[in-house]
Order: structure tokens, then C-alpha cells, then sequence
């Protein structure tokens, strides 16, 4: 077992009857990286996360979490992994605190519950029943209890899935701030700026499988595609012409019309193309 | 064995692991809180066996036999179902809705050993159960002239009749909150299994009144064998003759009450289930 990986996994597969949910899934996860699952809702993204986690059994593959099974984890195991799931588990007569506290008391070596609390920026809430928070705020009480244990490796299944972009840009530095002080994240998400924005390789899942693991800004060879590069002829005719060299391109153009090319633009694929054309929705 | 670095600030405090007994305590401390901060659980749990003896004492004020009132004898039937309302009932309706919520979903992905989380309800049930029974029995001695057990040998069967009964309704409780798909469908599964129950076994009518074979009906479910047992309690000795075996039968209640703690173990360690059916 290689030391410098935190999850990994050969030949996953998981079926629930007829309907193949995860077909033959390879990845790696290092340790210390931020790696996103990125795929549209059903191509199996909270089925894959949740066999690492240990909540569901696989049907056939190698799974290692930290160097466990997660189907057949050690004792401690769990307490070296955090967990922030997708519905979340209320606690509706208790305050924040109380619940934090609880939840530190089931930890070897848990982070103090008060600056938890202030770290997910709910320190205000500290004394509020859990039933009169914000959606946001509920999910940063699900963070709290996911990272209170001082997790090496935190899973977040759709974290920001409802916040308003403000909320959703704190979150973000949460998240940041985590992986700067060492732990290793994997989060599943259908947002692809937040892919963009936090991880350091997203893994592209469709129909159960892992159609491309590579940084945000290589997916699908997205610095090499070509280049989009469009223009109005003198007569008004939209003219479009697909090109390895679009700076070469424009130069001839610009020679061509002596001066200003009508219409110019020069675009390359976006990240949603990309991912769009990889899921098989373009 | 590699060392490895926890991220996130060192804390002053040394690593620590809390004992099991400490974490049974404070989970059923925290069960607790939440059943007291929840009003209307606390109402209806603990009310509803006062009103039902006030009803029946308003109802039967006659003696069912010289010197012994109806009350002291359905306060009996009134003891067993409060303590069957506390641990099947409530557990029956609750884990469904905690389940549904994803609360016990949370507890599994924590390092908590699971029977922690078992140990919290049963400290939730007995704190409950010990409380509205004493309320109950303080309530029909005041206002009914209920006579209260006279001997330590009288105190020693309520203590295990008591104990076996809440015992076997908690693990028949946690099991049948598995048949329940849906946070609703609790109380659907739990009402009519708990009121037929407590109609066939001698709850709301003298038991020995009922057609025979409801009584041999009631006679496979722990609910009359605790009535039984707590009429050895509450009334004299010489009302044994009147039960259908002839006597109390302590010895019979004390098997019947086991084996349904057995049976109740089994189907919870066998059914019980951390996430819901959707959840795979």
C-alpha cells in the first residue's frame, strides 16, 4: 500500500438490481490533495463517495481509505475520517453547542469544540436551537461535526448544494483554509466553478464510470483544443473557422481586412463545454 | 507503524478517550434532554396513563371485591402500559423519524461504538418509565386511596417484573422501527399493535372476563404477563386463585418476559437498520 495515498480504489462496481449505479471505477487520491467528483445528478458520484465512507457495501473492487476497507474498517478508522453527508441529521432540541460538544466527546483527539464552532463561523449561534438556523447555517454545523475530530481526510457530499454566492465563497475559504493545514479532501459536486475554484483534480463521472481524472484547467485537453475564431466577412456573412493557431489566424485576418476584423472573437471550449461534451449531454 | 501528522492546531488538553460507561451517560443524557425539551412528548407520554386511571376510577367506583377498589386493580394494566408507551411506543414512532432525518446515519459515520447509541435510548426509556410510574402511583394514591405494595418481597417482584417488561418492550420497540419505511409510517405501525395489545391483555377489562382464547392470544405477548405480574403486586394474595392458571404464575411471567428479551435482541441485532431503504 502506497503511504502517499489516502483513498484507493480498482474496479469498483455497485449495482442496485438491474440498475448499474458504479461500473468499474479506478482512482487515486493523494494525501493533503483536494479532489473533486464531478458529475451529474445519478452518474453515481454519492455511490462511489458513499462505499469509501463505509455506509454502502460494493459489489466488487479493491477499497482502500487510509489503508482500511472501509467495508470492514478498524476501530479507529473512523475516528480518522470526517464525514458531511448529503441530507442532514437534525438535532432539532439542541443548540449548537451542545450538539459540537457531543460530538468531540466520540473523537480520541478532538479539536476544541468553541473554536470549531468560531472556525465554521457560527459563534454566534453557539446558544441557538439547531431548528432555528439557516439552511447555510445548518450545513456549516454539518461541517463542524464533520471536522471535529480533526479529520486527515474529510469527505463533503454537495456542500454548497442552496447557499447564496456569498455563503458559497465563505464556504469556500473554509474549505481552503482546511487543506492548508494538511487534510485531505474529497467533495462531490455539480458545480463546476467550485470544482474549478477548490480542487487540484477533478474526477468526471458518468453512468458509474470515471471518464477523466486531470486538473481543472487540463480537463479534456481543454489547453490544447482548438480555438474558436469568428468574423464577419465585408458583406456581413458570419464566418467561423476552427483553428490550432488562432494568434496566426487573426494576423492573416487582420492583413486581409488592412486594419479591424468585423465581429472578432476567439473563444476556446469552457470548462462547461468540456464537461458537457464529456457526460455526453453535447 | 508510521507516525502521522493530524492537521488543525494542537489543542491543550492530551488526547483522550472517553470510557464506554462515560459515553453511555452522556448519549443518554443527551436523549435526555432532547425528550425533555420536546413539550409534547412529555405531556402525552407521561399524562396519558394519569388520565386513563382518572377515567377509570371515575367510571368503576365500585370494589371488585370487599376492601379491594377497581382502581387498584386496573392500576396494574395502567403500570404495564405506561411502561410499554415509554419503550415500544416511543421508540417504535421515534427512530423511524431519526432515521428518516439521517440522525442515526450521522452517529454510524462517527467513531461512537454502535451499542452506545442503544445504551442512550435505554437510559431515556428507564428514566422515563421510572418517572411516570412514580407519578402515576403518587396520583392514585392521593386521589384513589391506592394502597401501595406492604411488603419488600411485594417491592422486589414490581422491581423485576418492572424491569424484565420495559426491558423486552425497548428491544421489541427498536426492532419494529425497522418495518417502518418512512418517518410517518411509524405511529401507523406502532398504534394498532400497542392498543390490541393493550385491549386483549387485561389493560382496560378484568383479563379473566375475556373470551378465553383472546386470553390465550394475549398469552403469547409480554403486555399480560406484565399485568400479571403487577397484580401479584398490587392485590392479595387470595386473587391469584382467579387468574387463569390458577395463581399468579411469577415463574411463568419471569420466562415469558426473558424469552421476549431474547427474541427482541435477536431482531434488533439481525433487522436494525442505520439508514433508510433509499439510502441502499
Amino acid at each position: 500500500m502506497d503511504d502517499q495515498l489516502a483513498i484507493s480504489v480498482r474496479g469498483l462496481r455497485k449495482a442496485y438490481g438491474d440498475n448499474v449505479a458504479v461500473a468499474g471505477v479506478d482512482l487515486d487520491v493523494h494525501r493533503g490533495e483536494v479532489f473533486a467528483l464531478l458529475g451529474p445528478n445519478g452518474a453515481g458520484k454519492t455511490t462511489t463517495v458513499e462505499i469509501l465512507e463505509g455506509y454502502r457495501q460494493r459489489d466488487a473492487g479493491e477499497v482502500r481509505v487510509l489503508g482500511s476497507d472501509p467495508a470492514h474498517p478498524d476501530p479507529h478508522h473512523r475516528s480518522r475520517i470526517g464525514i458531511v453527508l448529503q441530507g442532514t441529521g437534525e438535532f432539532d432540541e439542541l443548540t449548537v453547542g451542545e450538539v459540537v460538544r457531543h460530538f468531540a466527546g466520540f473523537y480520541p483527539d478532538a479539536d476544541d469544540p468553541d473554536r470549531v464552532v468560531e472556525r465554521v463561523g457560527l459563534t454566534g449561534k453557539a446558544g441557538a436551537r439547531t431548528h432555528t438556523l439557516s439552511g447555510g447555517q445548518k450545513r456549516r454545523l454539518d461541517v463542524a461535526l464533520g471536522i471535529i475530530g480533526r479529520p486527515e481526510l474529510l469527505f463533503l457530499d454537495e456542500p454548497t448544494t442552496g447557499f447564496d454566492p456569498e455563503a458559497r465563497h465563505e464556504f469556500w475559504d473554509l474549505i481552503r483554509d482546511l487543506a492548508a493545514a494538511g487534510t485531505t479532501i474529497v467533495l462531490t459536486t455539480h458545480y463546476l466553478d467550485e470544482a474549478e475554484a477548490l480542487a487540484g483534480r477533478v474526477g468526471v463521472i458518468a453512468a458509474g464510470r470515471l471518464v477523466e481524472v486531470a486538473p481543472p484547467d487540463r480537463l479534456g485537453n481543454r489547453q490544447e483544443a482548438l480555438a474558436t475564431v469568428s468574423w464577419r466577412t465585408p458583406d456581413g456573412t458570419p464566418e467561423t473557422a476552427r483553428s490550432a493557431t488562432p494568434t496566426a489566424l487573426v494576423a492573416e485576418l487582420a492583413t486581409r481586412f488592412g486594419g479591424e476584423v468585423p465581429g472578432l472573437t476567439v473563444t476556446r471550449p469552457t470548462l462547461e463545454d468540456v464537461y458537457l461534451t464529456m457526460i455526453g449531454r453535447r | 507503524m508510521t507516525t502521522t501528522t493530524r492537521p488543525g492546531t494542537p489543542v491543550a488538553t492530551p488526547a483522550r478517550r472517553l470510557s464506554a460507561g462515560t459515553l453511555a451517560l452522556r448519549q443518554g443524557r443527551l436523549e435526555i434532554t432532547q425528550f425533555l425539551r420536546s413539550r409534547e412528548s412529555v405531556v402525552f407520554t407521561m399524562g396519558f396513563p394519569i388520565i386513563m386511571i382518572m377515567i377509570f376510577a371515575a367510571i368503576f367506583r365500585d370494589e371488585i371485591a370487599p376492601g379491594v377498589s377497581f382502581t387498584q386493580y386496573f392500576v396494574t394494566g395502567m403500570i404495564a402500559t405506561g411502561l410499554m408507551t415509554v419503550s415500544f411506543q416511543n421508540l417504535g414512532i421515534w427512530i423511524p423519524i431519526e432515521r428518516d432525518r439521517g440522525v442515526l446515519k450521522r452517529y454510524r459515520g462517527t467513531p461512537m461504538p454502535k451499542w452506545v447509541w442503544f445504551a442512550g435510548k435505554v437510559i431515556l426509556v428507564v428514566a422515563i418509565g421510572l418517572a411516570e410510574t412514580a407519578l402515576l402511583l403518587a396520583v392514585s394514591v392521593a386521589l384513589f386511596d391506592l394502597d401501595l405494595p406492604g411488603t419488600a418481597a411485594r417491592w422486589l417482584t414490581f422491581g423485576w417484573v418492572s424491569v424484565l417488561g420495559i426491558t423486552a418492550c425497548t428491544l421489541c420497540g427498536i426492532a419494529i422501527s425497522s418495518l417502518a419505511r418512512t418517518a410517518r409510517s411509524g405511529s401507523a405501525v406502532v398504534t394498532p399493535v400497542a392498543l390490541v395489545l393493550q385491549f386483549i391483555s387485561g389493560v382496560f377489562f378484568v383479563f379473566t372476563n375475556l373470551p378465553a382464547w383472546m386470553q390465550q392470544v394475549a398469552a403469547l405477548f409480554p403486555l399480560k404477563w406484565m399485568c400479571q405480574g403487577l397484580r401479584a403486586v398490587f392485590l392479595p394474595d387470595s386473587f391469584g386463585a382467579h387468574e387463569p392458571g390458577g395463581s399468579f404464575e411469577l415463574g411463568r411471567v419471569a420466562l415469558v418476559l426473558a424469552l421476549w428479551c431474547v427474541i427482541g435482541l435477536v431482531l434488533c441485532l439481525t433487522t436494525f437498520r442505520w439508514t433508510t431503504k433509499r439510502d441502499g
